[in-house]
């Protein structure tokens, strides 16, 4: 299927010979075995993530910057492949102090601050599963993810401390220990808790790093399905040879790129590819701490001399909207590639970044449970604007139908939809949901998993994006489980039920909206709206309470009782209501 | 409009937001979205609902220079029309 709107690659577009150019060759060639091959290992036969990215790259970079921290309150604060080296043996010398251990759960929840790094990486170092929460979340999604995974410790700020935790902190019975970063700098003395930085002070540079096997868990990412509590990805040490490759091929990060991954560690994106891959690599890292905002992004590409930039669809869709007046005072001649993930980028902005950066966006496919990179436009090949790209090396993708019988058909022939599968025993691919065999089970017919995602392969054997399977919203690239938002809901005396649906957005892709029903005695006014936000928001946090709030009489439900969110969804839409035999009559 | 009414202009707009904020609890001189939840599209949608109430003009290249609630009252007070003098 050639479109007018291809755009073409030529020897001209590229400034540094890509690191995948024989697209076929090096699938056939690539081995997961080869790669496990390339990576140093730990003595004695283990493999551990912050040795492979720490301690080994500390040996011959110690001088070179790995992350370099902006923020709008201070000068740039660079850490350099030694510096990590120590901070992270010091971090894993503090959990041991306190006797936390190899397959303890570690959760950091913080803004982009060089500690969450170091702890990040330092658990890692010392064997202790890390589980990142994203700052934006709110009291409950906190609570229930740490009591998911049975959190021992947690590393988070002061502020966030006193916002999120402190007055939930018993109703997380497992947390033994909380860690505490001044948000503007020096010490802290919170009831409870510990202060990091004094902690710190006083351990040793010395760690030797925990010895791991490949399939030993080393992180647990929640994500959210329909139904239910959020559900926890395991991932493994061994992941990160995907970490390593995907880099390569994906990315095409080189040793001397400066490197800006703008997703934050809250989410897979920003840990596997904003911590764990460009030291890999051995690159320098740019991390800003601030939030969005068009000239400040412009101009970190300018200063930083950005080479290769990964960011959002929602990103660049707010950088559109700024206008083409602001890029146009800024020059990043040093930029190279630019990738995009979390949603379908539309056709028009990865050709606005051909006219307005100079440079098109390589949009890429892949999921918490997939752990890395799947699916991908890279440097050397030509991009259909609209599609995800086609498979990386060492990854099998295929459209399949699901049958009656829980097995699955592979469909060969082009453009037929159907749901996108992946052929099982990629290294990052996640080990199990936590506590939830049936459902992970359910990810699987035969040697398939089945990634939940609609789609269809073309002709030339590139994958395009349909749309979700079930009801999971997916809101600036991240997954909302609609169950979450509902139960928060249904904790306000005066809802009776409540439906949760994704919202088409032109910058976002979909924002939460809520229908709510009221209990006998309340009046749907304004103020009542107002405080069933604020009642979501105070729980939810901004990033998963919804945006907007209506009123229903009553909410249309199956005969068996479920609300049919997908009809409130095709209501809101005013799209046609589809199969409604099982409504409940009167709905 | 004084610099308390353009005040209870800018909570206003942001409690349609955020309606969990309480006024008194914010301090102005630190940044906002420090001390209120508040996503990229929160915080453009609290922008936007500047511009519409106050009329006020506020250009995407200006966005960085809003970070604490003084900052914005600041901003704001400089773009509306200077308060009518006191009648007494």
């Amino acid at each position: 299927m050639d479109s007018p709107s291809l755009i073409r690659k030529t020897a001209a577009d590229l400034r540094v010979p890509p690191n995948w150019q024989d697209f076929g060759g090096e699938r056939r060639a690539f081995s997961w075995d080869a790669a496990r091959a390339g990576m140093a290992g730990l003595a004695g036969g283990g493999i551990n993530i912050a040795y492979e990215a720490v301690e080994r790259q500390a040996r011959t970079l110690a001088g070179k910057t790995a992350f370099r921290f902006l923020s709008r309150s201070g000068p740039a604060r660079d850490i350099g492949y030694g510096e990590l080296a120590r901070l992270t043996a010091r971090f894993a010398n503090v959990l041991r102090g306190l006797g936390v251990g190899k397959g303890d759960r570690l959760f950091v929840l913080a803004g982009r601050i060089p500690e969450l790094y170091v702890a990040v990486l330092g658990s890692l170092r010392n064997g202790t599963v890390v589980s990142p929460l994203f700052s934006a979340f709110g009291p409950e999604p906190i609570a229930t993810r740490v009591n998911l995974g049975a959190g021992r410790v947690l590393v988070t700020t002061d502020a966030l401390y006193a916002r999120k935790v402190a007055q939930w902190r018993d109703r997380m019975p497992t947390l033994e220990h909380v860690l505490l970063v001044a948000e503007e700098g020096g010490g802290t003395a919170v009831p409870g808790t510990l202060d990091l930085a004094a902690l710190m002070a006083v351990a040793g540079d010395e760690c030797p790093v925990t010895p791991t096997a490949a399939e030993d868990m080393a992180l647990l990412h929640f994500t959210s399905g329909t139904t239910g509590t959020p559900k926890g990805a395991v991932h493994v040490h061994g992941a990160v040879v995907t970490h390593q490759a995907t880099g390569r091929y994906a990315l095409d990060l080189h040793g001397d790129d400066t490197f800006w991954c703008t997703a934050d560690p809250g989410w897979v994106t920003g840990t596997s590819y904003g911590i764990i891959a460009p030291l890999l690599h051995g690159v320098t890292s740019i991390i800003d701490r601030e939030e969005f905002d068009a000239e400040r992004w412009y101009g970190i590409l300018q200063e930083q001399a950005v080479t290769v930039w990964y960011t959002a669809p929602t990103a660049i869709r707010m950088l559109m909207k700024a206008g083409a007046d602001i890029p146009r005072r800024y020059r990043f001649p040093q930029l190279r590639f630019i990738a995009s993930v979390g949603e379908p980028l539309n056709p028009e902005a990865v050709r606005w970044g051909k006219e307005v950066l100079g440079l098109p966006i390589h949009d890429n496919w892949w999921q918490t449970e997939t752990g890395g990179i799947m699916i991908a436009n890279t440097p050397a090949f030509d991009i259909k604007p609209g599609s995800m790209g086609r498979p990386l090396p060492g990854i099998e993708a295929a459209i399949v139908k699901r049958q009656e019988n829980g097995t699955v058909t592979v469909v060969d022939e082009p453009d037929v939809e159907g749901e996108l599968a992946l052929k099982a025993g990629w290294p990052s691919m996640f080990r199990g949901y936590l506590n939830a065999e049936e459902r992970y089970r359910k990810c699987f017919a035969g040697d398939w998993y089945l990634t939940g995602d609609l789609a269809r392969r073309d002709a030339d054997g590139y994958y395009w994006f349909v749309g979700r399977a079930d009801d999971v919203i997916k809101s600036a690239g991240h997954l909302i489980g609609p169950f979450e938002v509902e139960s928060a809901l249904m904790e306000h005396p005066a809802v009776a039920e409540a439906g949760v649906i994704g919202k088409p957005d032109p910058v976002v892709g979909e924002v939460v909206k809520a229908f709510v029903s009221l209990k006998a005695g309340f009046a749907a006014d304004e103020a009542l709206r107002m405080e069933l936000l604020g009642h979501a928001r105070k729980r939810l946090g901004a990033a998963v309470a919804p945006k907007e709030i209506a009123f229903l009489p009553a909410l249309p439900r199956t005969r068996s009782g479920k609300i049919m969110r997908r009809l409130l969804k095709a209501r809101e839409l005013g799209l046609p209501e589809g199969d409604v035999s099982t409504l409940e009559a009167g709905a | 409009m004084s610099g308390d009414e353009l005040r209870a202009v800018v909570i206003a707009t942001l409690q349609a937001i955020a309606p969990e904020v309480e006024a008194g609890e914010l301090r102005g001189d630190r940044p906002l979205r420090n001390q209120v939840d508040l996503d990229s599209m929160d915080w453009l949608n609290f922008l936007l609902g500047l511009n519409k109430k106050l009329g006020v003009e506020i250009p995407e290249a200006d966005y960085r220079k809003l970070v604490t609630l003084d900052d914005i009252l600041a901003y704001l007070a400089a773009k509306t029309p200077a308060p009518s003098p006191p009648s007494r």
